[in-house]
């Protein structure tokens, strides 16, 4: 609904009223927009591939990383200085505090080399020659091995990439025939034909080896499957850095998480998030809408309706917590364990309903989002004229046709505002998801080839929980913590995109009639 | 078709009556509380087919109250009582066997606000007639064009049917609820106050086509703007404090009232 806004002439005379109204909005704003670019800053920083410098100390160290920050020393004079040094195979830390006063030199050297590994985190150093496992033995030149070493990786990539898909489009079906009909020998067949070319890929990736030098001159045979990229911050343009910068937030967006979610991507918690979200306001908005006419239009305005009407509005201030508790009780020990019992017999012990999965987690935040829609669609309802109404009845239409063919589609405006309301409250929520399906790492989204294509029994992996999981329970906390700013970020951007959208579609709604003019 | 009109020497004054065949309506003793909130007493009237019947009088008098029993809008509200009877061509429209929506779709009704729905034009006009169902594409869209014209819209809006109701003028949605109301074809058409919200050219307009609409069905035309109801009536009926004061042919009435407090409210001097 449109408020009509006449102009008033502003309070000038009540000055400290006014500065105080005023000096509130901007302190509002000034925090919001704070916040914003923290995590904007931090988390999109984390992908840029800063300069690495090799810091020789005065006690002989030679050290390579980069610059994190730096802090005044609580002993005496002077400062000292935190770098990423990665390499945490070879020291044992990836961090190191270093006394600005003890730095002997600092530069970056052009042909220091930045590996993302699979294990270990980064490797920061020199790379010393390139070959198999067994003959490891200095080759040509620097510059030549290193585009050796890119020309390899993509090769690797692409090996990759092939048994990813043998995986997922044969070795899977095949299994899958197999469990339906174990006699079936042209299936087994097959099965060990795909094994067999999987392992030739296997032999084919494991077969190469880099070896690594440290600044200080350890060396160090890694094997060329665990690298994922490789990039020489030092020798880069500013355009490249932008490209490594881009593919890294794709990457981001995009891939799986590694390393106990403390570094990779977080595509299944996007996907887990929206999905659920999706789902939620599926499940909420014809219950709430059907809730909200029964009140609204239906049942006999007393006592009792208003009771009611009561009761729902305080459901919406009952910490989410409890309906986690709620959703854990009934939905996922009662109705899940029931249906176990039923349906899914021969799959026992193992749970297969009887635990948190996608349904329970967004049954659960359907309810604790129901009373939102309920209010917001009660009230389009109220508002709408009587004039609308008698407008239908006189026209011989009953109280039924009056509603769903004047009343409803007038107040989907409204129904949409109750979904906008429940998808903000709900895409952020966390603590009852805990209780009822949401997992540290679950690789596997939801939704894929298999029969029935939406696994609703799944556990999924959420933006929030997400969030919490890489800041307390990784191995590296300072090291993921980036990621943290970046998730974060993106989890304010998920839940913008999908009020967005509601708020398109409500619009859509408005304007399709315009605003009734007054005579 | 009316028969002469016969005075009654009565307490209140003189009220014109019509043999019950020539009357579309017949009200006997209706009288009508919002819980114990008397509106209307004792009122029995006859409402002559093919005319244009106003009921007049000052604000809060029942004239509206008793417009909207006669197609039984009160049922709505739980809180309203009556008694007495209302005849549709000599049968009680509050009989159990009489089908409310029916009834409806017999007495349209035109409000004093346009309330188009939020519909194009087409579909706001066949919005009864989908109710009813049953009719084909080619029926309906005659019947649509059929009102239009009835209405004297059909020229303004035949090449935008698609456009919304909303986008139409006030004085153009009201032409179109008629439009709407007529295209069901009922018996009789109710109008609350259909022009107070119309500016003059609208109001002359919307005069115009009730004066016209009586060969084809019963207007009863409420309204508190005496000239309007000089101009388009053919009977009025005075009501004050939800009592029938006077009713006689318009001429009459408003040159000659029986009764004093008739005159003074014509004439403006209300007590």
């Amino acid at each position: 609904m449109k408020v009509a806004r006449t102009k008033r002439r502003p309070i000038r005379s009540e000055g400290p009223w006014a500065w105080l109204a005023a000096g509130s909005v901007a302190l509002s704003l000034l925090m919001l927009g704070g916040l914003l670019l923290l995590i904007a800053t931090r988390g999109l920083g984390h992908f840029w591939p800063a300069m690495v410098a090799q810091v020789e100390m005065a006690d002989g160290r030679l050290l390579a990383g980069r610059a994190v920050r730096e802090l005044p020393l609580e002993q005496s004079a002077g400062r000292e200085r935190l770098y990423f040094t990665a390499n945490r195979d070879l020291d044992g830390q990836a961090w190191h505090w270093l006394p600005v006063n003890d730095i002997v030199a600092s530069e970056t050297p052009q042909d220091l080399i930045v590996l993302e590994r699979r294990r270990h985190g980064e490797f920061i150093g020199r790379l010393v020659a390139l070959g198999d496992a067994e003959s490891v033995r200095e080759q040509q030149a620097r510059e030549a091995t290193w585009e050796r070493l890119q020309a390899r990786l993509a090769t690797l990539q692409e090996l990759r990439g092939e048994r990813e898909r043998l995986r997922r489009e044969v070795l899977r079906p095949l299994i899958r025939r197999l469990d339906a009909d174990p006699s079936d020998a042209q299936a087994r067949q097959a099965l060990a034909e795909a094994n067999d070319r999987v392992r030739v890929l296997q032999e084919a990736m494991r077969g190469e080896v880099a070896l690594l030098e440290n600044v200080d001159g350890r060396r160090l045979v890694q094997p060329l499957e665990e690298v994922l990229r490789a990039w020489r911050p030092n020798a880069m343009s500013t355009v490249e850095k932008l490209g490594i910068w881009g593919r890294g937030v794709w990457r981001f967006l995009a891939e799986g998480p590694r390393d106990g979610n403390a570094a990779g991507g977080v595509w299944p918690a996007i996907f887990g998030t929206v999905l659920m979200v999706l789902l939620m306001s599926l499940l909420v908005t014809p219950f709430g809408v059907l809730a909200a006419i029964y009140l609204n239009e239906v049942a006999h305005q007393g006592r009792l309706t208003h009771l009611v009407r009561i009761a729902v509005r305080n459901l919406a201030g009952v910490p989410s917590i409890v309906y986690g508790v709620f959703g854990l009780g009934v939905f996922v020990y009662g109705i899940g364990g029931s249906l176990d019992e039923w349906f899914f017999n021969d799959a026992l012990p193992s749970p297969t309903f009887g635990t948190g999965g996608l349904l329970w987690a967004s049954l659960t935040l359907a309810l604790l989002t129901l009373p939102v829609v309920i209010v917001a669609t009660e009230e389009g309802l109220a508002r709408i004229p009587v004039q609308q109404r008698e407008g239908a009845l006189a026209l011989g239409a009953t109280r039924l046709e009056t509603l769903t063919r004047v009343v409803l589609p007038m107040a989907v405006p409204a129904m949409l505002t109750g979904v906008i309301l429940a998808i903000a409250r709900a895409a952020g929520e966390v603590a009852p998801l805990l209780l009822v399906g949401v997992a540290k790492l679950a690789p596997q989204v939801p939704v894929d080839g298999e029969f029935p294509f939406l696994h609703l029994e799944r556990k999924f992996m959420h933006l929030g929980y997400h969030i919490y999981d890489t800041a307390f329970h990784g191995n590296d906390v300072q090291a993921a913590m980036p990621l943290v700013y970046a998730t974060a970020l993106l989890l304010v951007l998920v839940v913008l995109v999908l009020n967005l959208t509601a708020i398109f579609l409500r619009h859509y709604f408005r304007a399709r009639h315009g605003v009734q003019p007054r005579p | 078709m009316t028969m002469p009109p016969r005075f009654q020497p009565s307490a209140t004054g003189s009220i014109i009556d019509f043999a019950p065949e020539a009357s579309c309506f017949q009200i006997e003793g209706l009288g009508l509380a919002y819980g114990d909130k008397r509106a209307l007493r004792d009122i029995s009237l006859r409402v002559p087919r093919h005319r244009v019947t106003a009921f007049i009088g000052p604000s809060g008098c029942g004239k509206s109250t008793l417009l909207r029993a006669l197609n039984r809008l009160h049922d709505l509200n739980e809180e309203v009582s009556h008694e007495g009877r209302i005849l549709l061509e000599g049968e009680d429209i509050h009989a159990p066997q009489v089908a409310v929506d029916e009834l409806r779709r017999r007495v349209g009704m035109v409000f004093q606000v346009p309330n188009p729905f939020p519909m194009s034009i087409y579909d706001n006009v066949a919005f009864g007639l989908r109710l009813e169902g049953g009719l084909t594409r080619r029926r309906m869209d005659d019947i649509v064009e059929w009102a239009l014209d009835a209405a004297a819209l059909w020229g303004e809006v035949k090449d935008r049917l698609r456009a919304s109701a909303w986008s139409l003028s006030g004085g153009q949605q009201q032409r179109l609820v008629i439009a709407r109301s007529l295209a069901v074809r009922p018996e009789v058409l109710l109008l609350d106050e259909p022009a107070s919200a119309l500016d003059p050219i609208s109001t002359l307009k919307i005069e115009e086509l009730i004066r016209g609409l009586k060969s084809q069905l019963t207007l009863i035309l409420v309204t508190h703007n005496m000239q309007q109801a000089a101009r388009v009536s053919d009977y009025t009926a005075f009501l004050q404090d939800g009592e029938l004061v006077e009713y006689a042919p318009t001429d009459t009435l408003f040159t000659n009232p029986s009764l004093r407090r008739t005159e003074n409210y014509i004439t403006g001097r209300m007590a």
